[in-house]
């Protein structure tokens, strides 16, 4: 897919600086929404939690952890199972305008992790945690972001299907049966939150490394000087 | 390939992007005490809608065997239930009433006598515990035959002598493993577990299964809709 740039030419001082449209408008859209129902769901999921807050028997009730209600959405159980009721077909929406804009424009290939971004990984991971020379890519992602995105999206669709799991574990019997049953589909759905918080809190330091020009990428689809070489 | 533009042009260009995602902005009304209260009760009802859109009237909840069963003295029950609601098992009848063909009390003799319905179902509770209990009783559809309900109407609903009530939607009521229960692994059921007739439905979440069963009402309007749903909770909770 062609890569649309432009250069800009400054109206003071005549500089030139390159821009490249990185983002799709669905792209931006569903980023923006996600992140506003992840926020609420992680929330008040976390609500939820706390009025079982255990994945083993009721009895006897041995507690994993006594997460503080104020960091936690919704007040009590009804008024979180309520956000948590809401916001789920708002992250279903994005996510599927999401994953059919991106299928279906073909610019899936941006973020999809292939078989050969494989041997990208190693120099991305030499640069990062060993201060190895800085691998030159010629696309918006490198191997290891395409890596992160991927897994993110992948854990995503996992999060609504152990979700669906929990809350129609008879009409989607099959789905429970795959994760192992009521019990487990519950244990799944927490973890894939951590791992999915895990990614959160990565994404967010590297935002904050790369900077405004990184940031502003994904309010106005530009980036202004691109580190890589926009055919 | 790529053109050049002069960069006052280039902030309109993604002054124009960033004003697309204005929509983004509308989630924000969330944020207003006034308006969450409608959006979020607009929100629960719309997942209601497509629970009741879910639920198959013929797709069965998983059974299990007696060896998967979670023994009797580990089935939770619920604080509220500690305390005895005083059933007068001598005297106890269910009274009847609404769209029915013959409204009155009925025996625990009467349903007894319809067909014995046995199956080990799981337990859902709304909190996130689940165990797999054994439940016998007679279906709640042939308890409506029995007293000509119009099995068109919308509603069933319940009274109990613990002053907890409870509404069912028909096609949940109809489905074979629904089920008016008065015997827990075997026995007949205990005070603490709603003696002497509750609700059993293994597709719906634990709060819909009333006990202490004391009047059952065949209707199309909803004054109230549950002890919990009143609170807040899922009107369908269907699992």
């Amino acid at each position: 897919m062609a890569i649309q740039t432009l250069e800009i030419e400054d109206a003071k001082t005549g500089e030139v600086t390159e821009a490249v449209y990185e983002h799709p408008f669905i792209v931006r859209l569903c980023h923006w929404i996600n992140a506003v129902a992840l926020f609420v769901l992680v929330g008040s999921g976390l609500q939820i939690f706390r009025a079982f807050p255990s994945f083993g028997a009721k009895i006897p009730q041995k507690d994993l952890l006594h997460w503080p209600k104020a960091f936690a959405i919704g007040g009590w159980l009804g008024g979180a199972l309520q956000w948590h009721l809401t916001f789920m077909w708002i992250y279903i929406a994005s996510g599927v305008l999401y994953l059919g804009y991106q299928i279906f424009s073909g610019n899936y290939k941006q973020v999809l992790f292939v078989r050969r971004d494989v041997e990208g990984v190693w120099p991305m991971v030499r640069h990062y945690f060993f201060f190895g020379p800085k691998p030159r890519i010629k696309e918006a992602y490198n191997a290891l972001q395409k890596h992160a995105y991927t897994s993110a999206i992948g854990l995503g669709v996992l999060s609504v299907l152990s979700g669906f799991a929990i809350w129609k574990p008879v009409q989607f019997s099959w789905l429970a049966w795959l994760m192992g049953g009521f019990h487990w589909a519950r244990l799944w759905h927490f973890l894939i939150m951590w791992a999915m918080l895990a990614f959160l809190f990565g994404h967010l330091v590297m935002v904050v490394l790369h900077g405004w020009n990184n940031f502003v990428s994904m309010l106005t689809g530009w980036k202004k000087d691109p580190e890589y070489i926009a055919e | 390939m790529s053109s050049r533009i002069d960069s006052r042009k280039f902030k309109n260009i993604t002054r124009r992007e960033l004003l697309k995602l204005t929509p983004v902005i509308a989630l924000g009304a969330f944020a207003i005490p006034r308006l969450r209260e409608p959006l979020l009760k607009a929100g629960l009802g719309f997942s209601d809608w497509a629970s009741a859109k879910m639920f198959r009237s013929g797709h069965l909840a998983p059974t299990f065997e007696d060896s998967e069963l979670t023994p009797f003295d580990k089935f939770p029950i619920n604080g509220y239930d500690v305390e005895d609601p005083g059933v007068n098992f001598a005297k106890w009848q269910l009274t009847v009433s609404g769209a029915v063909q013959k409204p009155g009390d009925y025996t625990l003799a009467q349903i007894q006598a319809l067909p014995r319905v046995a199956q080990n179902t799981r337990h859902v509770c709304v909190e996130g515990w689940d165990v797999i209990g054994s439940f016998a009783g007679a279906r709640l559809s042939d308890f409506l035959t029995m007293i000509g309900a119009d099995t068109t109407a919308r509603f069933i609903t319940t009274e109990c002598a613990d002053d907890y009530y409870e509404s069912l939607d028909m096609a949940t009521a109809l489905h074979p493993q629904t089920i008016l229960c008065y015997e827990m692994y075997g026995q007949p059921l205990t005070r603490e577990h709603g003696a002497p007739l509750r609700l059993s439905i293994p597709t719906k979440v634990g709060y819909k299964q009333a006990k202490y069963l004391t009047n059952l009402n065949v209707t199309n309007v909803l004054e109230k809709v549950g002890y919990w749903e009143d609170q807040g909770y899922s009107e369908f909770y269907g699992l």
